[in-house]
């Protein structure tokens, strides 16, 4: 169970303080896979690098199994939007570098990592360097990678933000199965309101700068989900609104044009 | 076949054809320009007579060889020894990095043969004194680059590692700072090496009674200019195969993650 309890973060900068997020509150249930969306620059990176370890709130405390997270440890695996595999490494040593510094005897982790590999699909890539993988190929290594060090969260910041449309609902679908397969708890930060109407148990709708919870969605259908059916649209409308209310109240700042889509915060 | 691989040869021939012209026209016009033009082996040996020096010094240039690589060998080992883990200590540490970085600022524009008489007075006229100077040439650019290369280490990997559970300040740098910054290290080496053999030659043109550089100067006393451009024909050859050698040593390592990392060609 991981509780965000009153997180706020504040960040001193040269032209004054911006406040990124305030007082979350938030019960992930195990096993759940959460959706964060919300305006550009809204704090939701921020809110999971807290998560991560990476950053410290400024006030407030995250707990996982009532442990109290102050720095990042192997308890959760993040995937980053930006491709983060080791460039000189394989992928397969790619995989196992989590194993590898838990001192992991090599055709153990080999194992382990071939394992995980065959689970994305890149059982026949072990051998090659990330700069030979398609941009979709490497977030699946780095999918393989966080479970292959077995976390018990998988944090993910816009995973597939930068693989192109068709890739991304391939690897959507493909997240799904081994969401199933490995049962972690997945939080998962999107700009695509279709991409959290296809994943998420429930959406957590963060407002405009300083980034609040302003709803969270419980989305209560059966997976698969038809993307194009009539009660994902009854949400989609919903979120759609939402967050169109919340970009208008972020207008009176500097992101006003950044939209949905692009950018990311 | 057979025609096929006899059209391979002659691409091949036609390829280096203009080059080897090129040399060829270089060393007609230097004899001719020597011989006819000039007239005065003082001033200007001709291609025959460095030819001729070459045979009559064959002896001799074999230990003399043995003996600038000494001196560069020794230079080059400390100027790696020192200026690897510096450049390590202060790309990672910023306290290490204030702290030198006056210090190297104000050493780094002094050139290397302006430590000759100090060299003398501390070591003696040996061959750790001739290595000394090598050593001061070659340890700023492996020092800078190697501040460069940890410098530039993306901060995404160094996070992607911490969430896999590197969080140690030595884990860090040994499994991930210091491969990204291998290519950088190798472009410092590079450079290094040839300030080194500058050095080498500068070195033992003032303290030494042996070595390439000291032949230079010898030869030049006695008027046998044609010794002189034997001996600085040899020094540009050996210069270009330790360089080529280099680079051929770190493209294999390197190529299977990066390729054609080691700057300039």
């Amino acid at each position: 169970m991981l509780t965000v309890s009153n997180i706020s973060r504040v960040f001193e900068s040269e032209t004054g303080e911006v406040e990124a997020l305030r007082n979350i509150n938030l019960a992930v249930r195990d096993k759940e896979f959460l959706c964060f969306i919300g305006p550009s620059g809204c704090g939701k990176t921020t809110l999971l690098r807290i998560i991560a370890g990476l950053d410290q709130p400024t006030s407030g405390e995250v707990l996982l199994d009532s442990k109290k997270i102050t720095s990042p440890d192997s308890e959760r695996g993040m995937v980053f939007q930006e491709y983060s595999l080791f460039p000189w490494r394989r992928i397969i040593d790619n995989v196992s570098f989590g194993m590898e510094l838990k001192g992991v005897p090599k055709h153990e982790r080999y194992e382990t990592a071939r394992k995980f590999l065959k689970m994305v699909g890149l059982d026949a890539f072990e051998r090659s360097y990330p700069y030979e993988l398609s941009g979709g190929m490497r977030q699946r290594a780095a999918i393989a990678r966080a479970l292959a060090n077995d976390p018990k969260v998988l944090l993910m910041d816009e995973p597939f933000g930068s693989v192109d449309a068709q890739t991304r609902n391939i690897l959507q679908g493909e997240l799904l199965r081994i969401w199933n397969e490995t049962r972690k708890t997945v939080l998962f930060i999107t700009h695509s309101i279709d991409e959290a109407m296809y994943l998420a148990d429930r959406v957590v709708v963060l407002s405009a700068r300083p980034g609040q919870i302003r709803e969270i969605i419980e989305i209560g259908l059966d997976r698969p989900r038809v993307r194009t059916s009539v009660e994902v649209n009854v949400i989609r409308e919903r979120l759609l609104g939402l967050l169109m209310e919340e970009r208008t109240r972020g207008c009176g700042e500097t992101v006003c044009w950044t939209g949905l889509e692009l950018g990311s915060d | 076949m057979a025609a096929g691989a006899g059209s391979v040869k002659a691409v091949r021939r036609r390829r280096y054809g203009v080059e080897i012209a090129s040399l060829f026209v270089l060393v007609v016009i230097w004899q001719l320009a020597a011989d006819n033009l000039v007239g005065n082996a003082f001033i200007l040996p001709s291609f025959t007579e460095v030819m001729a020096s070459f045979y009559t010094l064959q002896g001799d240039m074999l230990h003399d060889i043995q003996i600038s690589l000494m001196h560069f060998g020794i230079g080059m080992a400390a100027g790696i020894g020192v200026g690897v883990p510096f450049g390590v200590a202060m790309g990672w540490f910023r306290t290490i990095d204030r702290i030198f970085d006056p210090i190297i600022e104000i050493v780094r524009p002094i050139p290397p043969i302006a430590w000759i008489p100090f060299a003398i007075i501390w070591i003696g006229l040996t061959h750790t004194s001739a290595g000394f100077i090598v050593f001061i040439g070659a340890v700023f650019p492996i020092l800078i680059n190697t501040h460069a290369g940890f410098k530039n280490v993306s901060k995404v990997l160094i996070e992607t590692a911490m969430v896999l559970g590197c969080t140690k300040n030595y884990d860090l740098i040994r499994k991930v700072a210091l491969p990204s910054a291998v290519p950088d290290i190798a472009t410092g080496i590079r450079i290094a090496m040839g300030v080194a053999w500058m050095c080498v030659v500068a070195a033992e043109m003032f303290g030494m009674t042996s070595g390439l550089g000291y032949n230079i100067w010898h030869w030049k006393d006695l008027h046998r200019m044609d010794h002189v451009m034997a001996y600085m024909i040899l020094l540009g050859f050996i210069s270009l195969s330790i360089d080529r050698a280099f680079r051929c040593l770190v493209e294999r390592r390197l190529s299977g993650w990066r390729k054609g990392i080691v700057a300039g060609s």
